[in-house]
Order: structure tokens, then C-alpha cells, then sequence
């Protein structure tokens, strides 16, 4: 039973639907992001929807010297915690930044070296009370690099990659590490995308990755659909995916 | 999104905004430029231009879709104004709240049930959405937010209820939910030959059921003109809906898997749903949403009217000589040919409307879509409107996409009053053209 929930990135679309499923069943949360008067919407909502004892604490990704601080203001705050859930993230314009070196830097700090900063913090934490689930957020486009999508697409794919390696370690001390890659959603990161018939809806995605959580599900597609997709764009050989527009 | 698609659900008129702002948190709201000519966008669920700035700004909401308080105890309920109904049915059904008033979609937003001042079956009990707000929060262009309530910033309050987004933006709405014993409404559907039988069974009725609609046909003439389905309803009770638990399945009779539209197709739906099989009277025990929301269960059903859109048209009459003017209005629908896919005809109570441009007043209230074929379509509803016009009725603007200056200043007689409340930068393409 998942009751006390630390989340981080905890205004991205993604994790409010996700959380908002938990809240009905009256867990706890200790909610983390940049923006106190946001996190304070999200709270407010998930009270109302049910959620028992709610905090908020404010920290950047990249902020790294704080990561376990949170973590273990989250512990004395809602009790030991049965769920760290990993949900932050930018999306860059790939086009626009990938010869700004520093901007790259960035994008990969934020999206994939803060998440194996938290993960690591997460571990070392659930490791000391024996249980424990991490999930967090991944992405269909760390499946395979795409020109269009490149610099995200590494740093998800190296989220993915770390995740793997994690589970397999975390497996026989009864911890459980859970992938989840979303296809399109239609949230505010996707805004200026063009939406075309594969973008799912936000509260839909939510509620398949509670499920998935509650279930312990090791990797997850949501929607599911997208197993299939990138099954079929990995299998394509390089010599031919090179010269793709993808 | 790309500006092309904010449009109304009907996709007339084909006008597009300048700009798209995109608020994503209340928090932004207050930062957001109110300096030129703006106005919110929700779900764009209502016909015509009521939601539409041509060539200017649109402010879409619907990522503010927050609940902000609940207290289980009294119903009473604070959201962002972006929320959709159907995600506050979601919330509120499985803790025994339902929304005071329903229009027949929950697609659309908690600020465009305001905006529009919505009503719905149980206008005749219950009035209009607005008579159940207790406040809203408007972030008008000088940068304040007002709280209105009836006790604060009345006057503003009632320009709000029904004034069309153009007293400033909507932030939050707090509103009375009302109790329910379970999600399952109680319908009886009754089979009525004509208009006059319509207005027989309407009077009975009202009496006795707190929800009442009916489906009529608009392509018979002769003694047939104005058959239909009457459906009086009221939230069941958990003894009828374990009793009807044991009882066969029974959906509403809603035999609608259209394509396309054309005479052929609805005069089919019409006979299949005036012929179904059932006795002049049937009892049900249905889901609320079969009930409320019968089209929202067919995904793209406005698409079948093909890339020229429709028009909605939706006018009241009083009821002095009601009976009389309703013929000669059905009589131009049914010699024109131009029959609808739906049709609703319904009475309006005497609750007397909270704002200033609400549409609903006391009589008979006549909903009908319209395939759009340009002026013959056009001059049609010009004709229902003189009629409307000359016997005090009234035109729903949340619906209008095409009503004369002239006659808007004729329906909407407390005009002027609203324009002290209207927010000089708040705009649409509806208001440039009625004002």
C-alpha cells in the first residue's frame, strides 16, 4: 500500500494527473518543484481530492546539494516514505540549441543528471528501510536518437539505461524500480508541438501510471501503444535509419 | 494548438485569432498583458462567435483546471474557472454531488458555464448555473482582482453571469453542489403525437418531475407537426436502483450512428426514435450521462455536418400565445425543409435570471441545428427571429453566430447597463458584432 509520496517535479502535467489518483486514496505528500505558489495549487487540489498530510518545499534540479535534504525533510514531515516518484523535465527546442554547448549541458543536467542524482539519494534512503518503489518519468524518445529530438532523446535514454541497471541491483533487497515512458501528451511541454492523432490525454496517461505504480510494473509504455512504435523505429537498421527525417 | 483550431464547436463562422496566450498556472494569470483587445477561450463548445477574436487575442484556459476547496458537509465547491465539468462530475459523483445545473455536455468550462449563464433540463426548478455561484474571482485589465458575490461587487457579478467573457477574465468560480443518493437518474419517456400534446404534457409535467426534455420531430407536417419524446427524469434513488438492477437492461432509446446528415438520414433518426419499440410510456433507471449527456457519447458528431459547419438556434417565447407562435414558427422549419439532426424543445421556469444578459426567461425554449447552406439558411432563421422578436422572445447569443444587430438590442434591453461593467479590453468577435 503506497501512502506517503515524495514527488519531485511535482507541477509537470504528468505527475499532478498521476498524484491525483493516489490523493483519492488519501495518501500523503511531500511535494517538490522550483515555484512554492504553484506547488501550493497542486496541494490545494490534492487536499480537496482527498489527500491526507501535504507539504511543499521548493528546489531546482539542479541544485543538486539539496537533493537529499528534501528527501529527508519529506521523511519527518509525512513519515517514511513508500514512493519517491521522479517527474521533472524540459523539453528543449533541439534545433534551436544543439551547437549551444552550454544550453546542451544544461538540457542534459536537467533532464538526465539531476534524475540519477535523485535516484541515487532515493536508493541509498530505501536501501536503509529495506522497501520502497522509485518511479520516474522517462520518455519514448530516450528509445532511439532522432535528429529532431536528439538532445532530450540522450538524456532520457541515459535515465532509461541507469533505471535498468538500478532494478537489477535494487531487485533482491525488495526495492522496486519502476520505468515509465510516455509517448506525446498533450501537456503544457508539448504546446507548440503540432498535435496530431498519437497525443494522448494528460489525465489518461495519469491514471495508467498509477496503475502501473500500484502494480509494480517494471517498464512501462503509456499509452501502451507506443511499446509497438518504438519497437518498430528501433528495428530499423542504422544504415537506413540515418538518412530518415525523424 | 495552432490558432486554426480555436474555433466553435459548430466551425462557423471561420474566423482565427491573432494570438493564442497560454496560461498555465493561476499564478501566471496576473502577469499576463490585458492591454489590447482579449478574450478567454475554454473548451470552444459554444456556437457561433460568443468564444471567438477574430484577429486578436484568445486566452486559452484550460490548463487552470484546479479544484481549490471542497467541503464535503455543505456541496460548496471553489475551482479555476478552466476546469471542465465532466472533471468535476469526476470528483464530485463518487462523494454524492452533482452540478446544480447541466447544460447537455460536460465537455465544456466551469467559466463557460458562467460566462454563458447555462441552463439546463431543470430550469423550471432549479433557474440558471448562475443562480448557484456564490463568488467569483475576475482579474480585470487595471490588474485587480475582484471578488463578486451578490454581497461584494454585486453589479459586477451580475455583468459576469451571462456577460459572455466581456467583464475581464474569470479566475475561479465557487459554487453550490447539490446531494445525490446515487449516479442513476429515473426517466420516463412518454411518446406525444403534436405540438398541443407537448404543451398538455409539459404542464403535467413540471409538477411533478425537476428535469424535463423532449426531442421533437421537425420534418412531419399536418396533424403530426411537432411529435416527439418527452423525457421527465429526477435523480434515483438507491431502492430503485437495486430494484432496477434486477429488471432487463434498459438504455435510452438513442439509436444515432450517422455518418452524414442529409433529409434521408434525419427523418431515419426521427422514425427510429419516435417508432422504437417502446409503450406510449416507459420507466427507466439510466446513468446520468445517458440522460444529460446523450451527445457527448458520440465522439465528432458536429463533424457529420460536413466542412461548411452548422448553426445552432435557439430562441424563447414567452407564453402568452405561445402555442400559437410555436405553430407558425414549426410550420416555416417543416415547409423549408431544412429539417435538424436534433431538436430539444423545453420549458424555461419563472426563476428570474441572476445576470444581466442571461438568456433564460419564462415560456418555451426551441433548440435546433441547422446544416449551413448559406442564405437559404440564413434567411429561414431571419424569419423565426421577426416572429421571435414580435412576440418578446428572446435569442440565445451562446448560440448565435448570425442574429441583427437590431433584434440583439431588442432581446437584450438591459444592454447599455452591462456596457458600465464591460471591461474595456475585453473583446469578441460576437460583441464587435452586435454592439
Amino acid at each position: 500500500m503506497i501512502k506517503n509520496i515524495y514527488v519531485f517535479g511535482a507541477t509537470s502535467k504528468i505527475a499532478e494527473e498521476t498524484i491525483k489518483n493516489f490523493a483519492k486514496d488519501g495518501a500523503n505528500f511531500y511535494l517538490v518543484g522550483r515555484d512554492t505558489d504553484k506547488l501550493e495549487i497542486v496541494k490545494k487540489d490534492l487536499i480537496a481530492r482527498g489527500a491526507g498530510k501535504t507539504e511543499v518545499e521548493a528546489c531546482d534540479a539542479l541544485d543538486w546539494n539539496k537533493h537529499p535534504m528534501t528527501i529527508n525533510n519529506a521523511d519527518k514531515a509525512i513519515g517514511q516514505l513508500d514512493l519517491i516518484f521522479i517527474a521533472h523535465g524540459t523539453l528543449p527546442d533541439n534545433e534551436g540549441i544543439r551547437n549551444n554547448q552550454m544550453k546542451v549541458i544544461e538540457e542534459f543536467n536537467i533532464n538526465c543528471t539531476s534524475v540519477i542524482s535523485l535516484c541515487t539519494v532515493a536508493s541509498e534512503y530505501f536501501e536503509q528501510k529495506g522497501k520502497g518503489t522509485i518511479a520516474v518519468i522517462s520518455s519514448v524518445a530516450g528509445e532511439r536518437g532522432r535528429q529532431s529530438n536528439f538532445i532530450y532523446g540522450a538524456a532520457k535514454g541515459g535515465v532509461s539505461k541507469y533505471l535498468e541497471g538500478l532494478r537489477n541491483r535494487l531487485f533482491e533487497k525488495g526495492i522496486k524500480v519502476i520505468t515509465i515512458k510516455p509517448g506525446m501528451v498533450d501537456t503544457p511541454m508539448t504546446k507548440d508541438l503540432k498535435k496530431g492523432l498519437l497525443f494522448a490525454n494528460p489525465a489518461s496517461v495519469g491514471k495508467q501510471i498509477y496503475k502501473g505504480i500500484n502494480i509494480g510494473r517494471d517498464v512501462m509504455f503509456v499509452p501502451g501503444y507506443w511499446k509497438i512504435i518504438m519497437g518498430i523505429i528501433k528495428s530499423i537498421p542504422e544504415s537506413i535509419f540515418k538518412k530518415l527525417k525523424l | 494548438m495552432e490558432n486554426t483550431n480555436y474555433l466553435s464547436f459548430n466551425k462557423y463562422p471561420k474566423v482565427f485569432p491573432k494570438e493564442v496566450l497560454f496560461p498555465i498556472w493561476l499564478t501566471d494569470v496576473d502577469k499576463l498583458e490585458l492591454d489590447d483587445s482579449v478574450l478567454c477561450y475554454g473548451k470552444g463548445k459554444s456556437y457561433g462567435d460568443v468564444c471567438l477574436n477574430e484577429n486578436r487575442t484568445l486566452i486559452d484556459t484550460t490548463n487552470l483546471n484546479h479544484i481549490i476547496g471542497f467541503d464535503d458537509d455543505t456541496g460548496i465547491i471553489k475551482c479555476e474557472a478552466g476546469i471542465t465539468l465532466k472533471e468535476i462530475l469526476e470528483f464530485t459523483v463518487p462523494k454524492g454531488w452533482f452540478l446544480p445545473v447541466t447544460p447537455g455536455t460536460k465537455f465544456i468550462t466551469l467559466g463557460g458555464a458562467v460566462a454563458n449563464d447555462v441552463h439546463g433540463k431543470n430550469h423550471h426548478t432549479a433557474g440558471t448555473f448562475g443562480s448557484h455561484v456564490t463568488e467569483i474571482e475576475l482579474l480585470r485589465s487595471d490588474k485587480v482582482t475582484y471578488k463578486c458575490s451578490k454581497k461584494d461587487n454585486k453589479e459586477l457579478f451580475a455583468a459576469t453571469i451571462g456577460g459572455l467573457g466581456l467583464t475581464g477574465f474569470i479566475k475561479t468560480v465557487e459554487f453550490q453542489l447539490i446531494k445525490i443518493e446515487t449516479p442513476f437518474m429515473y426517466v420516463e419517456s412518454i411518446k406525444f403525437d403534436n405540438l398541443d400534446a407537448f404543451f398538455d404534457l409539459n404542464e403535467e409535467s413540471e409538477k411533478l418531475f425537476p428535469y424535463t426534455v423532449s426531442w421533437v420531430d421537425c420534418s412531419t407536417k399536418g396533424k403530426k407537426m411537432g411529435k416527439g419524446i418527452y423525457m421527465r427524469g429526477r435523480h434515483a434513488t438507491k431502492a430503485e436502483v437495486n430494484k432496477s438492477f434486477e429488471m432487463k437492461d434498459g438504455a435510452l432509446p438513442f439509436p444515432i450512428e450517422a455518418s452524414f446528415i442529409n433529409n434521408f438520414t434525419v427523418k431515419a433518426f426521427n422514425k427510429l426514435f419516435y417508432g422504437k419499440q417502446f409503450s406510449k410510456l416507459s420507466t427507466q433507471i439510466v446513468p446520468f450521462e445517458p440522460y444529460f449527456y446523450p451527445l457527448d457519447m458520440i465522439d465528432g458528431w458536429e463533424k457529420a455536418y460536413g466542412k461548411n459547419g452548422f448553426l445552432q438556434h435557439q430562441f424563447v417565447l414567452p407564453y402568452e400565445n405561445c402555442r400559437k407562435n410555436m405553430h407558425l414558427i414549426f410550420e416555416e422549419i417543416v415547409n423549408s425543409g431544412m429539417s435538424s439532426f436534433l431538436t430539444v424543445l423545453k420549458s424555461f421556469g419563472k426563476a428570474e435570471s441572476p445576470g444581466i444578459l442571461s438568456f433564460p426567461k419564462e415560456g418555451i425554449t426551441l433548440a435546433i441545428d441547422y446544416r449551413m447552406e448559406g442564405e437559404k439558411t440564413l434567411r429561414l432563421l431571419d424569419r423565426i427571429d421577426k416572429i421571435v422578436a414580435e412576440n418578446n422572445g428572446s435569442l440565445y447569443p451562446g448560440k448565435d453566430a448570425r442574429m441583427s444587430r437590431e433584434h440583439f438590442h431588442q432581446f437584450y434591453p438591459n444592454f447599455e447597463e452591462f456596457l458600465k461593467y464591460k471591461d474595456p479590453n475585453f473583446s469578441s468577435s460576437f460583441y464587435r458584432r452586435i454592439k
